[in-house]
């Protein structure tokens, strides 16, 4: 093995079986043990907010979608209610409860694809093909109620664009019996077998001080213990009349520490959850109009009046996804569209999580955030041709600049910027400006 | 018994021990597959691999140690297919035989792992060393219970005065089981438990595939081997895994079933290989295919603690057992 002195270096990505997309770890390694990493992120940039500006609202739901195929419900519903924020759009209660049905429906097939990837990266292939020869199920469910397997193109702005039918009712009902008879199994395999037990416990701890100070979401907040869910937080849809409640594992019994264990724990209860909320939905849910505006061009014409901004928020299955959208009236683009993805907010949890573990841990560790670097991928800088790294300092210089340049006399009113004026975003503005003059 | 002979016997060894080694691989592969619910690949998919592998480039890394990365795999190919050579076939006694070959048999087991940390280590990449090093531990892990299953027996049948010491044509002309007392009974039943665990970890297979692990370190000691050095490094994988389950089949259950049948001859001797050939199988099945689709991966040192502490623990309990028979058979 190493000499004690000797720490070495250890890429791992951008492209790596580990990893199911692209981010770079650097990992100062002493022996098999880590101490330290370096993340860089921005291999999967798009430029999607950016793509949004040159298309109208409808066209950005769609491209919304496409951030990430497992959140092709996440994305669109979260950017829906940021519009109908903006826009005073009143969304008819069944189609509220549609969106929870979908919502939920994404929950399970989301968690359930975590889990054989966590299965996978731990060496044990037969749980991830019995994981995923499961998930079949809910899949072929999402194809029958809106047409596709993944990208369901299901929520629009004032509703959704497709109803659960009474024939399809007894197919819901049949699925969420699947999954509940599945569900002993399901934990059975994951959190009484001796070697998955052996590989996730007390690995990759993230403290539940630790998690909250670098304002962890989702299953990895929940996981240290914290009792944070955007659906019982701040209610939107009908998750509050639903009585949401975090997970943590003190629901499986067990006092939360945080690590890989907790993780698969809370994620598999959530399907459990999920599964009673979509029945809840099923049997609650009113008889009435599932969209406000049911014909598009209608709709089309109402958003290219509205002037406003607004805020959506969500709890995707990895965690808090949040939108937000100024629109202008007279343009039929969105003037600024910002995404801050669960992956985001979860990024910096992985130092903590990494230090003094194993290198036979990193797969794991990398996966237990159940990171979409797709969806997270919002800023890559690249000038005259070299990448370049963007540091905290730099943000805030650049976002006080991009202040400064609006107050000084830009079309957007001063006020509006600032109560939004998230380093991220104006980053991203203030990288661009230089070559736009300023405005947007 | 001409020298020409000789060479004939030992190349239709070398070459039947490697078809076979592709066909069990073959085998292994698609009831891995039927038992995680997948199709998996056609029998005749190693040797398609193989055949793939030999008509593609082989790039030597530029941080490589040249010589050394490319000398690794002829090396435990040649270790590997050796071990053929000491292993009698059911009625077949070894092609070459000498006194301890027991002992020598262990050693050349140990090549192929030294040889793949050895090309590890000459690669260049840091992937490469991390397996490589993982490799040289599970070695140190795996050896001692290995050695103390293998040396109890022989050690025993030399006390029992069967045939030349450590010798594994004595062994298995003459099967320990009903000559020892009850006590040897268990102790070798523990000794052969041993030598089952132990199996997957020589052989590199999940939950031992630590060195290669795919989803940590892409391949660790192999990730930079292609074309036909991999294709070596893959034949002698096929060939140890053949090797180690016969060496557990000769050393824990060389009977032959052509006497039960009343056969005699040719005859009697091409239905006792079949069985012994069965027996392979089943030993690699028992012990490689189930465990690989039952377990996850475990990590470096939760393996080097359970070899050196608990599975040595219980190997050398199976050998006071064989102790305390003698003292109490003779």
């Amino acid at each position: 093995m190493a000499e004690t002195q000797n720490v070495y270096e250890i890429p791992i990505g951008p492209i790596h079986p580990a990893l199911k997309e692209p981010i770079r770890f650097t990992f100062q390694v002493e022996g098999e043990r880590i101490r330290g990493v370096d993340i860089r992120a921005g291999f999967a940039h798009r430029g999607i907010e950016f793509m949004a500006m040159k298309r109208n609202l409808i066209q950005t739901l769609y491209l919304s979608e496409r951030i990430c195929g497992i959140c092709s419900i996440s994305h669109p519903i979260t950017i829906t209610l940021a519009v109908e924020r903006a826009a005073g759009i009143e969304v008819p209660p069944r189609a509220q409860y549609l969106r929870v049905i979908y919502s939920e429906l994404e929950r399970i097939h989301s968690h359930l694809l975590w889990a054989g990837v966590a299965a996978h990266e731990l060496g044990f292939d037969t749980l991830l093909h019995l994981t995923w020869k499961v998930r079949e199920q809910v899949l072929d469910l999402l194809e029958e109620l809106s047409g596709n397997r993944i990208d369901y193109a299901l929520p629009i702005y004032g509703g959704v664009r497709r109803d659960v039918s009474p024939e399809q009712t007894p197919k819901v009902e049949a699925m969420v019996r699947y999954y509940r008879g599945l569900l002993d199994e399901l934990l059975d395999a994951f959190l009484r077998d001796p070697s998955v037990e052996a590989r996730t416990r007390d690995v990759g701890i993230l403290t539940s001080e630790e998690a909250d100070s670098l304002c962890a979401v989702g299953p990895t907040a929940r996981a240290s213990g914290l009792s944070k869910d955007v659906r019982q937080d701040r209610p939107y849809l009908v998750y509050g009349e639903l009585g949401v409640k975090a997970i943590t594992p003190r629901d499986y019994g067990l006092e939360p520490r945080g690590d890989v264990y907790d993780k698969a724990v809370v994620r598999l209860l959530e399907v459990a959850q999920s599964l009673d909320l979509i029945e809840t939905c099923l049997y609650e849910m009113p008889e009435g109009e599932i969209t406000s505006f049911p014909k598009v061009p209608a709709l089309l014409a109402y958003l290219k009046k509205v002037e406003g901004e607004g805020l959506g928020w969500h709890e995707a299955p990895r965690g808090e996804v949040i939108h937000y959208i100024r629109l202008e009236a007279g343009v039929e683009e969105p003037i600024v569209w910002k995404v801050k993805a669960p992956t985001y907010s979860n990024l910096m949890s992985w130092v903590p999580m990494f230090r003094d573990q194993e290198v036979a841990d990193i797969p794991i560790i990398a996966a237990s955030i159940d990171p979409c670097m797709c969806c997270m991928d919002r800023v890559h800088v690249v000038r005259d041709g070299s990448p370049a790294t963007v540091l905290k300092e730099d943000l805030l210089r650049l976002s006080r600049a991009k202040t400064e340049r609006m107050v000084g006399g830009s079309r957007l009113s001063a006020s509006g910027p600032r109560s939004t004026a998230h380093g991220r975003r104006t980053t991203d503005n203030g990288q661009r400006t230089p070559d736009h003059g300023g405005g947007l | 018994m001409t020298s020409l002979h000789l060479v004939w016997q030992a190349a239709a060894v070398l070459v039947g021990g490697g078809l076979l080694g592709l066909v069990y691989k073959g085998f292994d592969r698609k009831l891995a597959a039927r038992m995680q619910a997948r199709i998996g690949p056609p029998l005749r998919q190693p040797f398609l691999d193989v055949g793939k592998l030999l008509v593609k480039e082989s790039v030597v890394p530029r941080d490589a140690v040249g010589w050394l990365f490319k000398a690794m795999p002829f090396l435990a190919v040649i270790a590997s297919f050796t071990v053929l050579l000491y292993l009698p076939w059911g009625p077949f006694p070894a092609i070459l035989r000498t006194g301890g070959d027991a002992i020598l048999v262990l050693y050349l087991l140990a090549v192929p792992a030294v040889a793949m940390a050895l090309g590890g280590f000459a690669s260049g990449s840091p992937l490469a060393t991390v397996g490589a090093q993982r490799e040289i531990v599970m070695l140190m892990s795996y050896e001692f219970p290995l050695a103390v299953a293998v040396v109890g027996v022989v050690w025993r049948l030399a006390t029992l005065g069967g045939g030349p010491a450590f010798s594994l044509g004595a062994i298995a002309a003459a099967p320990l089981w009903t000559m020892v007392g009850p006590l040897g009974v268990i102790g070798l039943a523990i000794l052969a438990a041993c030598l089952l665990v132990v199996t997957p970890a020589e052989l590199s297979k999940i939950p031992f595939d630590i060195p290669e692990a795919e989803t940590e370190i892409a391949g660790g000691l192999m990730v930079e081997y292609s074309g036909t050095y991999l294709a070596l490094f893959y034949l002698a994988d096929a060939a140890k895994t053949i090797a180690m389950a016969a060496l557990v089949v000769t050393l824990f259950a060389p009977y032959g079933i052509a006497g039960l049948l009343g056969l005699s001859g040719a005859g009697a001797q091409a239905v006792d290989l079949v069985f012994h050939l069965l027996k392979i199988f089943v030993v690699m099945f028992a012990a490689v295919t189930t465990v690989r689709v039952a377990m996850a991966r475990l990590k470096i040192d939760q393996v080097a603690r359970g070899f050196w502490l608990q599975i040595t623990a219980v190997a050398v309990a199976g050998l006071m057992l064989l102790v305390l028979d003698r003292m109490v058979v003779g």
